[in-house]
Order: C-alpha cells, then structure tokens, then sequence
C-alpha cells in the first residue's frame, strides 16, 4: 500500500502524469456508465438491429454540435405524428362525415424551417384500420409564401411508407429539381443554387375512408442533416451508441492483452533464467523463431478462417506474444537478480524452484513490468482497430475500429463525412496517448537512470 | 572503422595481418551460422503458417469440393458422355476426381502433403491462383506475389532509411543539447508512437487530400502514368510523401526519445568524462566513445522497428491503395484465396529473415565481441 502512494506521489511530479491519470480515470468511470446505461445485449441488438430500429434517423448525418459553428445551420429531424402522441399544436387531426359512406380524415402536419440547407429526405409513415375498402390520402404540402403542391394520392393497405423522393410524379411537377430541395427553395433564389425558404410549412394528409370505424394515421419525418452528438453512419445508426461501447471493449481488449502477454512473459522468462541450461536454451530459440513469425498476416488467417470474435483474437494475440523479445529484456535483469545474497539464501533455507520463481524473482521485478504493460494498452487498443479496419473486427461488438472500417469502406473521407473517421479517431488518439503518458512517467519513476533524463 | 585504434598500437602492426584474417574469419563463421539458424527458423515459421491455413485439413476438403464440381460440369457439358447412363457417368466423375486429387497431391496423408506444400511455399511454387491474377496477367501465385513486392520495399525502404537517419542525428543533437526547449517537446510528443502509421495515415489523408488536395488520396502514380521516366518517377515520388510521412511520424519521436536517453546514460561512464578531460573534440568523444559502445543496441532497436514496418504496410498499403505486398494480402484475405495468402505470409517471413539476418551481419560488424569471438586475451 505504502509502495503504490510512494509511486503516486512519485508521479504527481509529472504533468503529463496527471493529464494520463485524469484520462484513464475517466475512461474508466464512462466505461462503467456505458454497460450500466445500455447493457450488453441491447447494444449488440441495436448495432446489429439494421436499418428497421432506426428508420427515423438520417443517414450519414454530422453531429449536432457542427450548427455551434459560426455560419453553419443544418436542419435537424423533424419528427411528428402520429395524432394524439406529440403536441396537439403540430399534429392536428379531424374527422367530418362527407356522406354516408365516405368520412374524411385529415391530418395537418405544422412545422418551422429555419435552417439554412436542406432537409435530407422526406417520408410520411402511413397506417390505417379499415375492414374491407382501403382509405385513400391525398397529401396536399402549403409553403409560407403561400404555395400549394400536390404531393401524392395514396391507397393505404397495412403500413405504407410515402418517401417523396421517390416520387416520380412530384419531380416532373417541381420541373425536375428532387423533392426535398423543390419542395423547400425558395422560388425567388437562383436556379442552381436553390435556397431553402424559411417559414412555416404545412402538410395536410387528407384520408378518405369508406366505414364507419376505420381510420387513417399518419407519421411525417423531415429528415435532417445532422443528428444527436455524434451523428450518424450509411445504416442511419447512431453512432453515439458505438462510440459509448467502443470504450469498455477497448479498456478491457487492452487490459487483458497487455496483462496475458506480460504475465506470460515475464513467467517464461523468469522459468529460463532460473532453471537455465537446456530450458533456458529451448526457451531462446523459440523467442527468435516467434521473432520471425508474422503475427499479424497470421492473425488475419484465423480472422478468416475460424474465428472474428474479439476474445478468440484476444487469445491467439496472448500466445502469440508469450515469446516475445521482451523475454530477452525481462531474462537480462533476472539474471542480475539471481546474483543477489537474498536469493543465496533462499536457496540455503531449501526454498522450492516454484517459491524461488514466484516469490523471490518475480515481485523483485514488477517495477520493471509495471512500465512496459501500460505502454502496451494503447498499442494492443490499435491492434484491435487494425484489425477491424482489415474487415475483421468482431462481427457483434460496435468499436471504434469497426466504425473506422465503416468509414473507409463508404469513402467517408473523400465524401467529406469528416466526423465519421475523426470521432472515433479522437477517442483512440485520446485513450491512447493517456496510457502512453502515465506509462512514460511510470518508466522514469521506476528507472533510477532515467530519472533524471 | 578500426583504422581509428590502431595508432593506439603502433608496435603490434607486424602481427595484424593473420589477426584481421582471422576476424574476417570469425565474422563469417558467426554470420554462417547465424544464417543456417535463420533457415530453420524461417522453416518453422512457414511450416506453422501451412498449418494454420490449411485449418486441419479443412482447405483441402475446399478444394476436393470445388473439384468434384467442377469436373461434374465439364462432364455434363461434354457431349461424348451424353450417351452414358447416370450410373456409369457418376462411376467416370469419380475416376476423375480421383486423377484430379492425385494430380494435386490430395491422396496423400497429411504430414507427408504439408511437408510436400512446405517445400512449395519455400520456393514460392504455390500453384495458380483461383481468382487472382497480377498486372501482367498470369495467375501464377509466384508471378503476383512478386510483381507487388519492389512497391512495398520501395515504400518501406524509403520509409526506414528516411527514420533511421533522422532519428540517429537528432538523437544525437538532442543529447548534446538536453533540456532545451526541443528536447523536452520531444520527449513530450514520444507518447504518440503508440499509434500505428495507418492512424496517421487518416489524418494525413484528410488534411493534405481531402481538404487541401495537395497530394493525392492513394495509389502509386497517377492515371494515367506519364510517358515520361522522370515523370513517371515524380508522380510516384508524389503519391509516396502521405503513407512516408505516416510511417515516419507514427514512429520518429519514440525512436529519438529512446536513442537520446540511450546515449545520454552512455555519455555519464566514466570514460567518456576521461575523454572529456583529455580535451578530446566533442565529435570524436560522439563518434569514438558515445556511438560505437551504443551502436548495437540502436541498430536492434531500428530493426525490430523495420519488422513492425512489415506489418504496419498491410493496413497502411490498403488505407493508401498502394498496390503492395500488404494490399495484395488484404485483398487475398478478402476473397479467401489461400495460395496467395500463404504465398504473402511466406513472403513476409523472408523479408523478417532478412532484417534478422542483415540484423546480425551489422551486429558482427559492429559489435568488438563479435570480431574477438568472445576471447578475452583480445581485450587489449
């Protein structure tokens, strides 16, 4: 207890010590929050769920906070209806019996424009209850300047979903310009550059059903260009979710990578130098064969070939790395170590090779381990985005890598979707600069000659 | 480099002669060795590769499938066997898989086919690839592996070398001048090594090519290449600077926060304030008494960084689209087209072979226990 407040007190002499702590500190507590807030299983099924969970949201749209930038103004989501659920307000719904057999459904949809570009896409989600004669909508869309467009006449059988784009007819009426640009310009503006008109626009979605109980609801969605805090990817995922789990996957890949192959290591090398001759020998030339072996095209082969799953990688990565050149470093000093009068003793008292190993070498040399292992989180926390960037992330986990990997596959960069590959670039630069941080501050701590170098 | 001590000696200079021979001799036996240990290990690694890929024999059942198909097709297509009853067909088919397999070494058991393929992918005869093809159209596994490998040393080369340097002199600077300003920027940047050169790569993509469009996105030239050599050269020397600059950054500051702590440990012995106090020049001191002790340990050090090279090219080359060993592999892994992946692999091992062989051979060179063979009466 006392070494470990000798050593923090040691490291509070750091700054950057301290920035790597804070970072690691909060790493660890959003970890907790994250598989607390949103547990294992509904983040597997909502990263897997597809385009059915989150059909209300855009597709690559940027984050919210991009409209804090002086002269952006983005549209956000414009979601209403159906009646009864949001503000009565926005969403009004009438019923009038025309004749006897006809009754009109009417749902007005209100909304406010203000923003500057326009609107992604727009859909209006439709059900209806009806026996026998299916309700017929006709959607009706009123500018602020006063203009009236028709948009659709619409048979409604079970749920319909009306997506304007693809609405051959309401583009040869707007003269060929997409509909969610024609429906929103501004008349007066340039033809090839459209502005968007801002103002008050109102859909009505006039139902006429033919019984007496049937009804007609209606759902609009005025996609946007940006959404919630961390935007969202070509699936119209949120990628705030894989962000959030990006963290613990990350600690805990790194954690339990860097703790596997220094623990192993560090055993083997600690076995080779007590018992030497022969297991020492064998002990070295496996070290300089697994030198040669390529781990990472061999890592890609059992991606491919058996397993994604990022605790089979996990695994193949610890064996692969037990004998690493840092046996040769961790052998150099235990060497050293065996010289020691207290060793001689050991021995003299008749100490078994076991209690030698683990209670004599070993915890002489944990400051020297300590180092080494958190400057290898970070770079096992890459090892897992390299491989998701090669196609090869685990097929269920949302990770950083994999929204990485999604980016480059969709040509983010050259589409200009710079969000998509710089907030998850961010998180990993951040965690791993953290670790690496604390990690170099630990080394000095722990090396008397690098103290004061 | 010796010439430096000799002076030192001059009465012993009637007896260098048979001791230089005898160096030489000894630096060639320890490298020969040295080299037949390489050959085993890289024998090993290989070995190991087949195995892992072979997946238990799981390949092959790949493949005897794809040949019972296969040659169940042409059957049925070949209008010689149209007259054969669906009993007597089948009893053909059978006698040609069975050609097909043996023609293909499929028959034989396990150890004695992996040793057969082992021996294969040593010489890099892996067969023809299934559904790849190089540039100049053959699908022989050997000819596309080898088309790819001049881009990918070309790029990594360059990338070693322009680090290597670098990283030796400011090293060097930085341990003259410790505690400047630099030095402890520096030393303030070596955290960010701990991400791979591919990382960078983002980030350099996105700042020089997307927003500022001065070098391209990737490739190797420009389409289509110049006519010219010298532009030819210059468009590939441009589409080059971005996956350098990513492999030099992702690796510069640790590489010279680890050199110039190294030489600084080594500039406090005692006997370089003895060469101090003689009056002895600062570049002498460097050279002589600083470089030549630290000179092994640095070379490891870069080494070991080259083979992290090798692996970083596999990502780096796929972000970059530069037509590589590493993006051959990536897009063999793609389609799972075995040979090829195997053929990488092997390659791979020989370029670690290499660099641990060239490793040693510098470490013979440089290293006075190498030369004197370990004798201590050699220690003057």
């Amino acid at each position: 207890m006392t070494a470990i407040r000798r050593t923090l007190s040691a490291l509070s002499q750091y700054p950057s010590a301290i920035a790597g702590l804070a970072i690691i500190t909060a790493m660890v507590l959003f970890s907790i929050y994250t598989v607390i807030a949103i547990p294992y299983s509904e983040a597997v099924d909502l990263w897997r769920g597809g385009e059915g969970v989150w059909l209300e949201n855009p597709r690559t749209a940027m984050p919210k906070w991009v409209n804090l930038f002086p002269g952006v103004n983005q549209p956000e989501t414009i979601i209403l209806g159906p009646a009864g659920e949001t503000e009565v307000d926005s969403v009004r719904k009438t019923r009038e019996i025309v004749s006897e057999e006809m009754t009109d459904v009417i749902t007005t949809f209100t909304f406010d424009f203000t923003a500057d570009e326009f609107p992604q896409e727009i859909s209006l989600f439709l059900t209806s209850e009806h026996e026998q004669k299916r309700p017929l909508v006709s959607l009706t869309w009123l500018t602020p300047d006063g203009r009236e467009i028709r948009i659709a006449d619409v048979t409604v059988e079970g749920p319909v979903t009306v997506r304007f784009s693809q609405e051959d007819k309401l583009e040869r009426r707007l003269d060929g310009v997409r509909p969610e640009i024609g429906l929103f310009a501004d008349p007066a503006s340039n033809e090839d550059d459209p502005r968007p008109l801002k103002g008050t626009y109102q859909l009505v979605a006039a139902g006429l059903v033919f019984e007496d109980d049937a009804d007609v609801d209606a759902r609009l969605v005025v996609y946007g260009q940006v959404y919630g805090l961390a935007g969202t990817d070509h699936l119209r995922r949120d990628l705030l979710l894989a962000l959030m789990w990006g963290m613990p996957v990350a600690l805990a890949f790194g954690l339990m990578a860097a703790v596997g192959t220094s623990v192993s290591t560090f055993i083997v090398a600690a076995i080779g130098a007590h018992f030497g001759g022969f297991i020492d020998a064998v002990i070295q030339r496996i070290t300089e064969v697994n030198l040669i072996l390529p781990v990472l095209p061999i890592l890609i082969m059992v991606g491919l070939f058996y397993s994604r799953s990022i605790w089979v990688m996990l695994s193949v990565l610890i064996v692969l790395s037990i004998f690493s050149g840092g046996i040769k470093t961790s052998r150099a000093v235990f060497l050293q170590v065996k010289e020691s009068p207290y060793f001689e003793a050991a021995r003299a008292y008749g100490a078994g090779n076991f209690r030698i190993i683990f209670l004599y070498l070993i915890p002489r040399l944990i400051p020297t381990l300590v180092p080494g292992f958190v400057v290898a989180i970070p770079s096992f926390v890459f090892v897992e985005a390299t491989l998701a960037v090669l196609n090869l992330g685990d097929p269920l986990l949302p990770t950083w890598g994999k929204v990485l990997s999604d980016a480059r596959v969709n040509d983010a960069l050259y589409q200009g979707n710079y969000y998509w590959v710089l907030e998850p670039a961010a998180l990993l630069l951040i965690s791993g600069l953290g670790f690496a941080m604390v990690g170099f501050a630990l080394d000095r701590v722990f090396n008397p000659r690098l103290r004061d170098l | 480099m010796t010439d430096a001590a000799l002076p030192l000696q001059p009465g012993a200079e009637s007896a260098e002669r048979p001791q230089t021979q005898s160096t030489l001799a000894r630096v060639a036996q320890y490298t020969g060795l040295r080299m037949v240990a390489l050959v085993f290990t890289v024998l090993i690694g290989v070995y190991l590769t087949i195995l892992i890929a072979n997946m238990g024999g799981y390949v092959d059942e790949i493949r005897v499938g794809y040949i019972r198909e296969s040659v169940a097709i042409a059957a049925a297509l070949d209008p010689e066997l149209k007259d054969m009853s669906a009993e007597e067909r089948l009893a053909h088919v059978d006698k040609l898989v069975a050609l097909q397999e043996k023609r293909m070494g499929l028959n034989q058991p396990f150890l004695l086919r992996s040793l057969r393929f082992l021996w294969g992918a040593m010489i890099l005869d892996l067969g023809w690839a299934d559904n790849m093809s190089s540039d100049s159209g053959s699908r022989q596994v050997r000819n596309i592996i080898l088309e790819r490998l001049p881009a990918t040393i070309l790029l990594f080369s360059t990338s070693f070398f322009l680090s290597f340097f670098v990283n030796l002199f400011s090293a060097l600077y930085l341990s003259r001048n410790y505690g400047s300003l630099i030095d402890r920027v520096i030393v303030a940047l070596a955290p960010t090594s701990a991400a791979p050169s591919w990382f960078y790569g983002l980030f350099l993509i996105l700042l020089f090519a997307a927003l500022l469009g001065w070098f391209p996105f990737g490739g190797l030239v420009s389409a289509p290449p110049p006519d010219t050599l010298i532009g030819y050269a210059l468009s590939v020397l441009n589409h080059m600077v971005l996956p350098v600059t990513a492999t030099f950054v992702s690796s510069i500051f640790l590489g010279i926060y680890g050199s110039r702590t190294f030489f600084l440990i080594f500039s406090n012995e005692d006997y370089v304030d003895m060469a101090r106090a003689k009056g002895l020049p600062d570049r002498v001191i460097e050279r002589r008494y600083i470089l030549r002790p630290t000179m092994p340990t640095i070379v490891t050090g870069l080494a070991l960084q080259l083979i992290g090279l090798w692996f970083g090219s596999i990502v780096l080359e796929t972000i970059f689209n530069w037509p590589g060993l590493g993006r051959l592999f990536y897009l063999a892994a793609n389609i799972f087209e075995t040979s090829v992946i195997v053929g990488s692999t092997v390659l791979y091992a020989y370029l670690l072979g290499f660099t641990v062989f060239f490793l040693d051979f510098a470490y013979a060179l440089l290293d006075p226990r190498v030369k004197v063979g370990g004798n201590p009466g050699g220690q003057a």
